[in-house]
């Protein structure tokens, strides 16, 4: 099987975010980088069917320089290569992502069976660039995938509802887009780590394409930062606590 | 026109499809356009009522037998077919999975850009969006010009608002869809078996992270003794495989809104909060008075959590309220 996994670079921010200057993006200057949990259980669907089927995962991210990192980060995971769209220090729409990332795929030479996407990139949020991929390809799409068996060239999916799950069928060649929950992604060792370093990454420059939003700034929403009330400082807080749960009438 | 993507079950209108129909109403209203729906279906009498109590003048109900089952393109292909011949400004869904991925399919057959998880809309030369990203943790406010503007609804952000118009008035719309359209369907609906209350509907959520150490045994007993209540945990406890993913509560997990949220061991991360925004409270258990969650919290006890859940629990007990 060959396997197309997208990952997209983004900052690992952690109790509070705060924003550049000109408020367009978020101050990364203490910050490290990763990539989201969907993606991750993305890099991890492929290169276990892969260990089943056989074949190959290349893994591939559009954005800055820099994202060669998370495309490391993918191959020590078990990925076989990158590509890397190298798309400046702007940030592109999904319209953009989208043609790009077809556009990459067609000149790949490689006739992917699977391409695996997360369901929502983790800092924008677009929710459609693997389904714009897919039309793009002229391939069948689901997203949202929590649970995922492919045999004998067709895709048996899962997806959560409220309630239960849906299940789909969808014949490959197809793109699947997925959550969280769908594996659990493996730690790489630290020799996958070194040997990923020295793994090949293709880079190319892709078209710009127009038609996305346009961002005028960002906000970080207000939060209600007053001290919360403390009821102790040990096992005696317990009775306060109870207090609390039969004033809120949950017991 | 304003076209609205609504969601049912036979008839049932669902709570986002109504706040979906609250924000486009307001759009229509700013911009003097009519308000339409589109449903899928059969039951185009119930939801003619349903969304008519909402502000829709007209629903557009595509009855096919075909689409009886959804389909992800097919449904898009309709969407985007219905939007080009009613000449529609905008068409808005509810961004559920089902309403992301129709529409996400039907902005790309237009050959527009979709702009998901809007929670607001000023309509002047552009539409002026606020939306959210980083599952809410910042909001982005930015311009959408296309010729027609396609947005899906942040769920849970908007309320709900009802008018005092009766049924909206019902016209077929045929969709010309073709087999490609329906490469991919729905094979099978299953019911889930887990046990207890779901995590989305608990009244109490007490949830356990890296602090527990892997031991979640005293949040169990606590948990088994208040009604209504469920656990929950944090990415950290879940990657280190004690509790399953089902259990997360956050950006990439679940979202809750109990009437109290009792994090324990948990430092706060953003894309943990993000999950537990519509909590009414939140009563942390943390050894760290610095940690971020006692900010976020409204009421705090700095201790260990194996010597405080057992307290409390034995406390329930004492007073009474045993399950
Ligand atoms: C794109 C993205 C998406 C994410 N999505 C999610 C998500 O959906 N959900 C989520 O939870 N995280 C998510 N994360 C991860 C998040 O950033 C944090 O890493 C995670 O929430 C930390 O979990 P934690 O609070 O359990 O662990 P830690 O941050 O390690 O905190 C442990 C806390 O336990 C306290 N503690 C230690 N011992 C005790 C004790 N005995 N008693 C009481 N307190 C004790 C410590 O003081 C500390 O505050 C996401 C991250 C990214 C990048
Ligand atoms: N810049 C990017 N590079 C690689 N993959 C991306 C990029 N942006 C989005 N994707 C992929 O598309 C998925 C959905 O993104 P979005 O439509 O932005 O929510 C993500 O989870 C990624 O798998």
């Amino acid at each position: 099987m060959e396997i197309l996994t997208a990952i997209k670079r983004v900052p690992e921010t952690g109790a509070k975010v705060s924003l550049t200057d000109d408020k367009l993006d978020i101050d990364t200057t203490s910050l490290g980088f990763t990539f989201s949990p969907h993606e991750e259980c993305a890099v991890e669907e492929g290169v276990q069917l892969v260990e089943e089927h056989g074949g190959n995962v290349t893994v591939l991210t559009l954005g800055e320089a820099d994202a060669t990192e998370q495309l490391r980060s993918a191959i020590a995971m078990g990925a076989d290569d990158g590509i890397l769209l190298d798309g400046g220090d702007d940030e592109w729409g999904p319209v953009g992502t989208s043609k790009a990332i077809a556009d990459a795929v067609g000149e790949s030479g490689t006739d992917f069976d699977l391409l695996l996407f997360g369901n929502e990139s983790a800092d924008t949020a677009n929710h459609q660039v693997g389904v714009r991929v897919a039309e793009e390809l002229g391939l069948p799409c689901i997203t949202g995938i929590k649970e995922l068996d492919v045999a004998d060239g067709t895709a048996t999916a899962k997806r959560e509802v409220p309630g239960g799950s849906e299940v789909y069928e969808i014949d490959l060649p197809a793109v699947i887009t997925v959550k969280e929950g769908l594996n659990e992604p493996r730690y790489p060792s630290m020799r996958a780590k070194m040997q990923a370093r020295k793994a090949s990454v293709a880079e190319r420059t892709p078209e710009p394409h127009e038609g996305d939003l346009e961002l005028v700034e960002l906000e970080v929403p207000e939060s209600d930062d007053s001290p919360a009330e403390v009821l102790g400082e040990g096992p005696e807080a317990a009775a306060d606590v109870v207090d609390v749960l039969e004033d809120l009438e949950v017991v | 026109m304003v076209l609205t993507l609504v969601e049912h079950e036979d008839g049932e209108v669902d709570d986002v499809s109504l706040q979906t129909l609250a924000l486009a109403r307001d759009v229509a209203e700013q911009s003097g356009e009519s308000l339409d729906a589109i449903a899928f279906g059969s039951d185009a009498e119930a939801i003619a009522e349903a969304v008519g109590a909402h502000g829709v003048e007209t629903l557009q109900i595509v009855d096919d037998d075909a689409l009886a089952d959804y389909a992800p393109e097919a449904y898009g292909r309709a969407v985007a077919q219905c939007a080009e011949e009613l000449g529609t400004e905008a068409v808005i869904a509810p961004g559920t999975d089902r309403g992301a991925e129709t529409l996400a399919h039907a902005a790309a057959k237009l050959d527009v850009t979709m702009a998901a998880e809007v929670t607001a809309v000023e309509v002047g030369d552009a539409y002026e969006l606020t939306r959210q990203r980083w599952g809410g943790t910042l909001i982005e406010h930015s311009k959408l010009t296309a010729d027609t503007n396609v947005l899906t609804v942040a769920a849970n952000e908007v309320s709900a608002s009802e008018t005092d118009g009766g049924a909206a008035a019902v016209e077929a719309f045929a969709p010309d869809v073709d087999d490609g359209d329906l490469r991919v369907r729905l094979a099978e609906v299953e019911e889930s078996d887990v046990e207890g209350v779901p995590l989305g509907e608990a009244r109490v959520v007490v949830s356990g992270g890296r602090g527990t150490d892997g031991d979640f045994s005293e949040l169990e007993e606590l948990v088994e003794r208040v009604p209504n209540a469920a656990l929950g945990s944090s990415r950290a406890a879940v990657n280190e495989g004690w509790r399953p993913h089902d259990d997360q509560i956050g950006q990439t997990g679940a979202k809750i809104a109990p009437e109290i949220y009792i994090p324990c061991g948990i430092s706060g991360a953003v894309q943990h909060m993000v999950g537990c925004k519509g909590a009414e409270n939140i009563l942390a258990i943390n050894t760290d008075p610095e940690a971020a969650i006692i900010q976020k919290a409204d009421y705090a006890v700095i201790a260990d959590l194996h010597e405080v859940a057992p307290a409390i629990a034995e406390e329930l007990e004492a007073r009474g309220h045993a399950e």
